[in-house]
Formats: C-alpha cells, structure tokens, sequence
C-alpha cells in the first residue's frame, strides 16, 4: 500500500484541465432557464442519478466521472444518495412505463430549486427503443427538462462539458423555477412565495 | 456443438424437464414464441433446442420440478400469455402493471388495473421489512430489493425486478438486421461487446456465413477488452463496498486507460456497434496495436501491487471472506455463469465449451475456485484479468490481414450462440425471415440464473454486506428485464 501510496504523491496528477462549457448546452440553458427567478447556489451543485430504463452504458460513463481523470468533485460537482440531498437530477433511459412513476416520485421528492439533465439519446426522444408498449420515450415527457446532452452514451468529457455549462449557468444567473405550472409537481414547498434564498431549502435524511 | 431446434412431443418434453430435475442436464433458457415455447439445453458441452407447440394456449411446466425455468415462464406468461400448466408462481414478473396492453408478443389483451404484488411471506417474533428502490441510492440500475431482516440479520430476501423491461424482443420483430444488431447491442451496455458478438454468431449460423478472420480476432480482442474494463471496475467497486476507496481509485484509473485503448482502436469507448452479422462495421484503427501494447505494459506494472495490496489488507479480507456464500448445488441446478459459477465450482465458460472462433485457436485457462463468497468472486476476476491480458497480446500478435467483412445473401434461418461475456454466458436465439428481417430474436442474460442465486447467498448475512454481496454478482437489471 505505501509504494502505491507514495508514488500518488511523486508523481503529478491524473486529472486533466476540466473542459470548456459545452456551447450548445449553455444556448440551451439560456433559453429553457429565461423564464427563472434568481438565486445562487454558488458553484456547487449536488447531483442525483436516476436510471429510467437505460441500458446502463449511460451509468459507466456517468461513473467514469468520479476517476481520477475526470474528478468530478473538483468543480464542486457531487453525487449524493437521495433526492432529498439534490439540485439536479441526472436522468437516463428512454423512461420505461415501469419507471415512470419512480421517477416522477423522485422528482417530487427533490426540493427546489432543481435542474433536470436529460443523458443519452434514449433520454431524448426514447432513442433506438421508442415505439415500444413498454417506454414512455424521453424525459420530457414525465418532468420538465433543461438540459439534454446527447450521444450513445455520452463520453464522460461530455457530460462534463455539459454540467460545467449548467454549473456556469446556475452560479451566473441562478435559478429558481418560478413557473407555477411546472411547480405543481414539487411536494417540498419553502414557506414563502418568494424565495431570494442564497441556499435551496433543503431536508435531511429520508432517502427515497 | 450447437444441435437444430426439434418440435417435440409432451412425452419428450416432460422427459427434458426430468433430466433437468434429475442434474442431468442444464437450463440453457426458456422463451415463448407465438403459440409456442422453446428450451435450451446443455448436455456436457452440446447444446440442444426443444420446441413445444402450446395447446390452448399451455405447456407443461418447467419451473414445477426445475426452479430455474420459474422466473423465466413468469415472463412467458407476461409476455405472451403462455400459460405453464402447475407452475409454482402465478404472480407476473415483467409487467408491473404500468402498460397499455398484456401480452404484448402473444394475443394482445387490453390492460387490467394493477393489482397489488404479494411478496413471499416471512414469519417470526422480531422479524421487519426493509423496502429498498426501485431507485437506489448509489449509480446503479433501478429494481426492487425486500428485505426481512431479524436485527441485522437477513433472513429473507426477494427481488422484484422488470423496472427496466423496454420491450427489446418486440421491436427485434420486424427490424432489419442492421437495427436488430444496434437494439441486441443496447440490451446490457456493460456488455455491448458480448451481445453484438452473441448476436453476429446467431445471424451469421442463420445466413451460413462466416466472418473472416481478421474480424473474428478483432472480436475477440473487443470482448477480451471488455472483460477487462468491467473486471477491474468491479474489483475497485467491490473494495469500495467495504469502504476501501484506494483500491476503487487505482482500478478506475486503470478501467479508463482500458476504454481510451478502445476508443482509440475502435473509435467508441464501450465498443458499441462495432461487431455486425458478417464481421465488424470499422477495423483497427493503424495506431491500435500500439495503444493496446502501452495498455498491457501498464496494467502489468500496475495490476500485481493492487492484487498484493487486496489480498495484505486484513480489514478488507474481514469483509469478503466468507460473506455472501453460494450453495455448490444451487449454482449447478441454476447452470450459474461467469465469476458466480467458477467462483463456486462450476467450470463452465462458453469460450472453452463451444471455442467459437477464434478462442479454438488461442491459449488460455479458465479459473475456477471453490469457495463460492465474495473473496473467490474477487479470486476469479483477479485471475480472469490476467488471462484477459494474455488473450490480447495473443491477439495483436497474430492479427490476421485481409478483409472485415464477409458477403451475405440474406434468406430465411434460425441461429443460436452463446458467448461468453464478461457477467457469464449471453445466448442468442433469432429467426430470420426470407428478406432476412428478424421474425423472432430472444436474448438471455447469465443474470437470470444469477439474481436468484443472490437472494440464497446474502440469507445469514448482514445488511450492511448486502451492498458487497450485490457488487460481486454484479447483475445486469437492464439484461435481465430486456
């Protein structure tokens, strides 16, 4: 354990300069986010997954995150274990009827302000499984989403790219969804209708 | 060897079910067809196909003397509406009563309202449930795990799964082979690789071709590469359960230098689409073998100090060793592939019992362990790592030239492969019709005899190793539920 250890130490870092905001996602950003209130989370973002039918390609890369190269946790960037804990959800799959409501469920149990990320091309449109008795097909069609990134499965350099925007985004102009429609589905409600928090409201413990 | 599918009479087919009662042989799959069921079988290494033509809509029972087939004619049911004559268990399986219709391959029936699912009861003073998922709390695949526990103790476990069910066999009905590959390749996208190989065998036995050499090494080189990505992901995941996240950092970085080998080789990280029915779509890339080269002289420096730093750390050996035991006779009776299987006895691996070209013509062992835990699951893939190695510099060495691709003349046929994936053995049945479209294409994971074997296996243990005992199984939600 030690020679490994040490050579952590003498040798320089894996980890490669995080990649520019992905263009196309930030024009995404500027127009699903307009119709937003304001509020800064900083640039700290903490991120729930959720498979909604994908063939898990789309969770190796979200995993590759983590490793060394890519070092998602640098940027302020974090995966956490509930909904409850969330700002974004990381959705994948072309959403499968038997997830839909888990997924709705978990979107719910998020706490605003909350971002939706669409990952993969299934999560899109349904991909190469929509027309199927058995998928809802895409994201969109079960919560609102702001951000789609494509690909079969996205590279994890992508999905940084993306995320990074997203991060940008949020700690530039920050948001709190103000849309009373999209609000209706959200069961964590802050007290007050105004909400010129600095922090999202948030609950502890009871992971979904 | 790989025999013709045979309609047989009930007399023959309630012969099958005795001998795979009886051990003498072993549940290969089981999968509806219209009115019909078909079951494959392995007898030391030939692999048969009864087919058993339902009347009104029955067929005697597998799963009512052989468990294995239980959870497999649920999905019969679910999916064509093919009923197994005493089965065991009524309840549905793959419709969770979310779709618009029931049956969907079969008679297509409008949907009932859903009814609640009765979870196997557990009795006794101080005994509670822990519900857990669909949703989990980690990166992972969505399905439903109830736990009844005593204190920390599991005494039960039951899995509902079909979370992730997206209906692949019914959009293979009709598709092109061209699609038919790309929807075989997103079955499981862990194995990728496996499927498109699995599915190029089956199409290719069904059209009489034969991918030329150079793609049939290429193939292998894929799979092996994916092998070894997923064997050092699982073994960092495995240690990263036990709270060992060294281990997960070393072997993450190495599971990265795997995929951008391949990226740069085959131009996909996970290698998806690559293998097609008649050899593979792009060759390697000229800078390939190179890459693959710096790949195995890293993994070599690297890999044998991650083995010694497992097997030295006692806190980590605490976790493993003994935990989550398999039953020697379970994994025999369930036919159990990959790591579960070898890790407890069961030397079964697709590429030495059928040698599907090219691993005839190439050396390598197939490590088997006894133990059945955590720890020989480990074993296994420490020890499949290495071979994986050795096969790809075999491989690079003796890369065939000439062509990727071999000509084909699209006809009607049926085509069976196994292939040995990473997880254990994937099997892929398909009939083409006279344009060569899929008519008929079933997909079996290794996890269907897999999961059940993960409900025994974690009975007796505590909670908190569930996530370990999981890891080293390590099944697939998305192949499984198809």
């Amino acid at each position: 354990m030690r020679r490994t250890l040490f050579e952590s130490l003498t040798h320089g870092p894996l980890t490669e300069p995080a990649p520019s905001a992905d263009e196309a996602a930030l024009a995404e950003l500027a127009q699903t986010l307009d119709r937003t209130a304001h509020a800064k989370l900083g640039r700290s973002l903490s991120i729930r997954e959720v498979d909604a039918g994908s063939c898990n390609g789309c969770e190796l890369e979200i995993h590759a995150l983590n490793n060394a190269f890519y070092d998602l946790e640098r940027l302020g960037l974090r995966f956490v274990a509930s909904p409850r804990h969330a700002d974004v959800l990381l959705v994948t799959g072309p959403v499968t009827r038997n997830m839909r409501e888990a997924l709705l469920r978990t979107y719910n149990a998020t706490p605003d302000p909350k971002w939706v990320v669409a990952v993969g091309g299934c999560a899109a449109d349904g991909g190469i499984f929509a027309g199927s008795y058995a998928v809802v097909g895409g994201v969109k069609e079960v919560v609102p989403v702001d951000l789609h990134i494509p690909g079969c499965p996205p590279t994890p350099a992508a999905i940084l790219q993306a995320l990074i925007a997203l991060l940008q985004h949020v700690a530039g102009n920050g948001a709190v969804d103000a849309d009373p429609a999209k609000s209706t589905h959200s069961s964590l409600r802050s007290a007050g209708s105004t909400r010129s928090v600095t922090v999202a409201p948030r609950l502890s413990g009871g992971g979904v | 060897m790989i025999h013709p599918r045979n309609a047989v009479t009930e007399e023959r087919w309630t012969a099958a079910i005795d001998r795979l009662a009886a051990g003498e042989v072993t549940l290969l799959g089981l999968w509806g067809d219209t009115s019909r069921v078909h079951m494959a079988l392995l007898d030391g290494n030939d692999v048969s196909v009864l087919t058993y033509a339902c009347k009104d809509g029955r067929f005697p029972s597998v799963g009512a003397k052989h468990p294995p087939a239980i959870r497999l004619e649920r999905a019969i049911r679910d999916l064509f509406g093919l009923d197994a004559v005493d089965a065991p268990d009524a309840r549905p399986w793959l419709d969770l009563g979310f779709w618009d219709v029931r049956h969907p391959l079969g008679n297509k029936q409008p949907a009932e309202p859903p009814r609640p699912y009765a979870f196997l009861p557990s009795e006794g003073e101080g005994l509670h449930q822990i519900p857990v998922g669909p949703v989990h709390a980690g990166i992972i695949e969505p399905g439903h795990f109830r736990f009844t526990a005593n204190g920390e103790h599991v005494v039960r476990l039951e899995q509902r799964l079909g979370y992730v069910h997206k209906g692949i066999e019914s959009l293979m009905a009709g598709a092109s082979l061209d699609r038919a590959a790309k929807l075989a390749s997103r079955t499981s996208g862990d194995s990728t690789v496996a499927y498109a190989y699995a599915f190029a065998l089956a199409a290719e036995m069904a059209l009489q071709a034969t991918a030329p050499p150079r793609a049939a090494y290429s193939r292998a080189l894929m799979a092996e590469l994916e092998r070894l990505a997923n064997h050092l992901g699982d073994i960092g995941a495995i240690c990263n359960d036990a709270s060992f996240a060294l281990m997960h950092a070393q072997t993450g970085i190495l599971r990265e230098r795997c995929l951008r080998a391949a990226a740069a080789c085959f131009g996909h990280r996970l290698m998806m689409d690559v293998i097609v029915p008649g050899g593979i779509a792009r060759d390697i890339a000229p800078e390939g073998p190179a890459s693959l080269r710096a790949l195995l002289v890293e993994i070599r420096r690297v890999f044998p100090r991650l083995v010694e730093l497992y097997d030295n750390t006692a806190s980590l050996q605490d976790r493993t060793v003994t935990t989550g035991i398999t039953k020697p006779e379970y994994v025999r009776q369930f036919g159990a592939g990959g790591y579960v299987g070898r890790a407890c006895g069961r030397a079964f691996d697709a590429r030495r019992a059928f040698g599907y070209a090219p691993y005839g013509d190439l050396e390598f062992e197939v490590p088997v362990l006894d133990a059945g835990d955590v720890n020989a699951r480990v074993w296994i893939r420490i020890r499949e790592v290495e071979q994986s190695l050795a096969l790809i510099e075999q491989i690079i060495d003796r890369l065939p030239g000439g062509a990727v691709m071999a000509p084909m003349a699209l006809k009607a046929g049926e085509g069976l492969a196994l292939v040995e994936a990473f997880r254990g053995d994937v099997l892929v049945w398909l009939r083409l019709d006279a344009a060569g479209r899929v008519e008929r294409c079933h997909l079996r994971d290794a996890s269907w005899f897999q999961w059940p074997l993960l409900e025994t296996a974690i009975e007796g243990n505590i909670v908190a190793d569930f996530p370990l005992c999981n890891k080293s199984f390590n099944c697939s939600y998305s192949g499984h539920d198809l």
